[in-house]
């Protein structure tokens, strides 16, 4: 297929990533502008603290998912203890939290007049400040509820190298007469670290994408900087400059991951699937184990979930209402619809990789799904100002030639928010696509040409059919993303639009946490759909590549 | 007019040239075959037909019309090329009557029924045509295959390995009905294969390859005995090069004593070449003074295949009834039975 270049395939993928990199160049270019006097004034005042906030909470939460994603990952890989096997997907639960809504349930169980301290008051007969307890609202909680659910990462990528790569080195090391702990330290740990920093930096991409949980517990970090500045100070490109500085952390993150995905390629020996003899434990390490895989889950999943029911029993008849089932209804159709389009684009991009390949078509792709790693915020700054001046130029053109404003049509409207979600989220369904392509051998493309087929006649006649499970899971992935997601909305949606996140949020905000359970355990239940779905993958398949980003 | 031309054809990926004026032809209802090892370019000339690869240099004329130059290029799907693939490639998503239907599908509703169930007849599928590609075995799958390429009644029918995924013994047999299948279609194809019982069951003619530049395009029966060059030689076949010495008019003096043959007039007294000798010229002669030396022993059923070292050092191999059984390190004598020799002067 070389060599044969097809006029109208090369430049629409080439414009397609053009345009989606235009929230990303905007932010790049905007460190270039000149400063004001806000900039200066933040560069003097917060600007430190935003800095050293930030690096305190990746760095926290770095050792926090390391913690329980290694130690969960080898514990379901190499060891048997009672109910290992319930376990291996049990721990993917805490996925379908978002962490702003475990920080809701912490703050109502924990806070001051929460059911805890309350008790403990009550027992004691202690009063305000005569006892010592751990304040939710701080950075320390920050990084609890934010590790409580990001592990998960690192435990899928790390136990799936545990499993696959290493068993013939492992049980080489056991016959070397080398103890368990040994062989983790000195064998397996080496051998899966890069699996380990890929699952890694894609938590701390999300821990700096993060504005939900930081802003409930008043934190000063990038992602409430930047809302502050725009919010409060009005101050656009100020915004920009902080986003553009969150940015380049950020892009620090992609190439750690990059680095450590094609090392991890490279360090899987062999791709034997025999099965490694467990470590049996028994007595009290095997309870060790039980409580190492339960105390996440629990954390993580079970307790925040039966919180957000108590409350959702106790409101449910008030808050279920007409404007709840408005919300519903704007968060699934914004679901359906960016996740149609990004598969749609998806399917265009990814079999466009196939039938040109080359570094022009690689490059756009590539561009086109940065997306994954900008926070949302950042992917929200970057669109506004640019869709904003369309905007203008297109009211100034229409002012002076027929006399008539055209108001926003691609700022503050349905458009810009799509626009937002299909940046941040096309990657996850062209993951999905492209594997599912890799798979359709490229024998039966020339076939269907050789049998009279056009381009795009193969592609709705072959290639369509075969991927209707890799799209579906596309379709599914993007859709419970958009239900979760927070500050892209909440920048960029119409006056008076509400989706249920944003409504979660606004109504934490203003101290109503059990109002906002309703809203919270829909997100939550529809959540767990691409889990249930993960867990079956991992179940099924020993050899699950780990690939797949949720 | 020929079916098939394709003249000085030259292809390269960047600066890794494939192929080196490669010629080619074919006449109505002919098979061809492309053979020779892997990586020789074959299945690249092949590619380069159907129009999946485009050329550097070179034409590819079919029926006459040119499907490529410097300003014409025309796509696989316009050319009119049936195509029969190595991993077999039959649509997994449809089923088998659909498959061959694939080609046809802008005929009427009974045009196609009536051409898919002839074909299904033809390749022996008529009750599998209900059932999916996975549903049947590799050697179903093939014939399928073969049966969606000749759907369309293709100018020109192209065949890259087909049965190089089918176990041994179902290969000989399946390449042998391809054969029938193909004349009887009264199709023009050609076959590529690395394997040359494979390319003699099914190829009228066979262009033998090797490092992207055609060494012979004969028949089988030529490529055996008259090979043009040391590969064809020792690629076809079993046989090894006994170096020996232009002694008189017509001998050349060997280790294993002279052998008479025809000259050409180039050959000069004392100038050195090499025999191809097959292991049906060498006769076991005890009496012989020509002595060699059993190194290796290989047994193939009704014979035994001995690896033999003269004098010299050079290796013949010779085929001996199994009954008879001779031990390695002993010593024979040998004598050997050529009518025409053939040899390949060495510079």
């Amino acid at each position: 297929m070389k060599n044969i270049t097809i006029s109208i395939w090369r430049p629409s993928i080439v414009g397609t990533a053009l345009i989606l990199s235009i929230p990303i160049l905007t932010i790049a270019i905007s460190v270039f502008e000149p400063t004001g006097e806000n900039w200066q004034h933040l560069k003097d005042t917060v600007l430190k603290e935003y800095i050293v906030n930030s690096m305190l909470l990746t760095c926290g939460v770095g050792i926090g998912t390391l913690l329980i994603g290694v130690s969960t990952a080898w514990l379901t890989a190499m060891c048997s203890f009672p109910g290992k096997n319930l376990f291996v997907w049990l721990l993917l639960l805490p996925l379908a939290m978002p962490a702003y809504i475990v920080a809701y349930t912490y703050t109502g169980m924990f806070d001051f007049a929460g059911p805890l301290q309350t008790m403990v008051r009550d027992w004691t007969g202690w009063r305000y400040r005569d006892y010592y307890f751990p304040q939710i609202r701080s950075m320390g909680g920050a990084i609890t509820m934010l590790s409580l659910v990001l592990y998960p990462y690192v435990y899928l990528l790390g136990r799936s190298t545990f499993m696959e790569q290493s068993v013939g080195v492992m049980e080489v090391s056991r016959t070397l007469d080398c103890g368990p702990w040994t062989v983790f330290y000195k064998v397996a740990l080496p051998l899966a670290r890069p699996a380990i920093v890929a699952g890694l930096s894609l938590a701390l991409m999300e821990t700096l994408a993060d504005y939900g949980t930081v802003a409930f517990f008043g934190l000063g970090v990038f992602t409430t900087g930047i809302f502050r500045t725009w919010f409060g100070l009005g101050d656009y490109n100020s915004a920009a400059k902080l986003a553009s500085l969150l940015l380049f952390f950020v892009f620090a993150l992609i190439i750690m991951e990059r680095v450590s995905r094609n090392k991890a390629r490279y360090h899987n020996s062999s791709g034997k699937l025999t099965r490694f003899s467990e470590y049996r434990l028994k007595g009290l390490k095997a309870w060790g184990a039980f409580a190492s895989c339960a105390i996440p889950v629990f954390l993580g999943f079970f307790l925040p979930a039966a919180q957000l029911f108590l409350w959702a029993m106790e409101t449910w008849r008030e808050m279920v209402d007409d404007r709840f089932f408005e919300l519903a209804r704007n968060s699934f159709l914004l679901g359906f619809g960016a996740a149609l389009i990004s598969v749609i684009l998806a399917l265009f991009l990814g079999y466009g990789k196939r039938i040109i390949p080359g570094k022009a078509t690689i490059a756009s792709i590539r561009m086109a799904s940065i997306g994954y790693a900008i926070p949302g915020t950042v992917v929200a700054v970057g669109i506004i100002i640019p869709f904003a001046w369309i905007d203008g130029r297109i009211d100034t053109f229409m002012q002076s030639s027929f006399g008539i404003s055209s108001g926003l049509i691609f700022s503050g409207t349905l458009i810009a928010v799509m626009f937002a979600y299909v940046v941040r989220f096309l990657a996850i369904s062209l993951q999905t696509v492209e594997s599912g392509l890799e798979k359709i051998k490229p024998s039966m493309d020339d076939a269907a040409r050789s049998l009279g087929c056009r381009h795009r006649e193969t592609l709705f006649k072959i290639h369509i059919p075969l991927l209707k499970s890799s799209t579906l899971t596309a379709l599914m992935i993007v859709f419970v993303d958009v239900m979760k997601e927070l500050p892209a909305t909440l920048i960029l949606r119409p006056f008076d639009f509400n989706t249920l996140a944003v409504r979660a949020f606004e109504l934490a905000s203003d101290e109503r946490l059990a109002d906002s359970s309703t809203a919270a355990l829909t997100i939550v239940v529809v959540g767990l759909l691409p889990v249930i779905y993960l867990s079956k993958t991992i179940s099924h398949s020993r050899l699950y590549q780990g690939n797949t980003k949720i | 007019m020929k079916r098939l031309e394709v003249k000085k054809l030259d292809f390269a990926y960047g600066r890794n040239q494939i192929l080196f004026e490669f010629d080619f032809s074919l006449e109505e209802s002919q098979i061809g075959c492309l053979l020779g090892p892997s990586g020789c370019g074959k299945t690249t000339a092949l590619r380069a037909i159907a129009g999946f690869e485009n050329p550097t240099k070179g034409e590819i004329i079919l029926n006459g019309n040119k499907l490529n130059s410097s300003k014409i290029f025309v796509e696989p799907e316009k050319r009119q090329i049936g195509m029969v693939f190595q991993d077999i490639a039959l649509f997994p998503h449809l089923s088998v009557k659909e498959n061959i239907q694939f080609g046809i599908r802008s005929l009427s509703q009974n045009l196609r029924d009536k051409r898919s169930n002839e074909l299904l007849d033809l390749v022996g599928m008529s009750e599998f045509k209900k059932k999916y590609p996975h549903e049947i075995s590799g050697g179903q799958q093939q014939r399928v295959a073969l049966a969606r390429a000749m759907a369309p009644k293709p100018s020109l029918l192209l065949m890259d390995e087909p049965l190089s995924s089918l176990d041994e013994e179902l290969r000989e047999q399946l390449a042998r009905e391809i054969r029938l299948i193909l004349k009887q279609e009264k199709v023009s194809a050609i076959l590529v294969t690395h394997d040359q019982n494979e390319a003699f069951a099914v190829g009228d003619h066979i262009c033998v390859m090797h490092q992207g530049r055609v060494q012979q395009n004969d028949s089988a029966y030529n490529l055996y005995h008259h090979p043009l060059n040391r590969f064809v030689a020792e690629f076809i076949g079993e046989g090894t090069l006994l170096p020996g010495v232009v002694a008189d008019e017509g001998t050349i003096a060997t280790d294993l004593g002279e052998i008479k043959g025809n000259l050409p007039e180039s050959c000069k007294h004392q100038d050195k070449v090499d025999i191809l000798i097959r292991p049906e010229n060498v006769i076991l002669a005890n009496d012989n003074e020509n002595k060699v030396v059993i190194t290796a022993r290989y047994f193939r059923g009704s014979s035994y295949l001995y690896t033999l070292k003269t004098n010299s050092g050079a290796e013949i191999l010779c085929f001996l009834s199994s009954s008879e059984s001779l031990q390695i390190d002993q010593s024979i004598g040998v004598q050997l039975q050529i009518e025409k020799p053939v040899f390949f002067s060495r510079s």
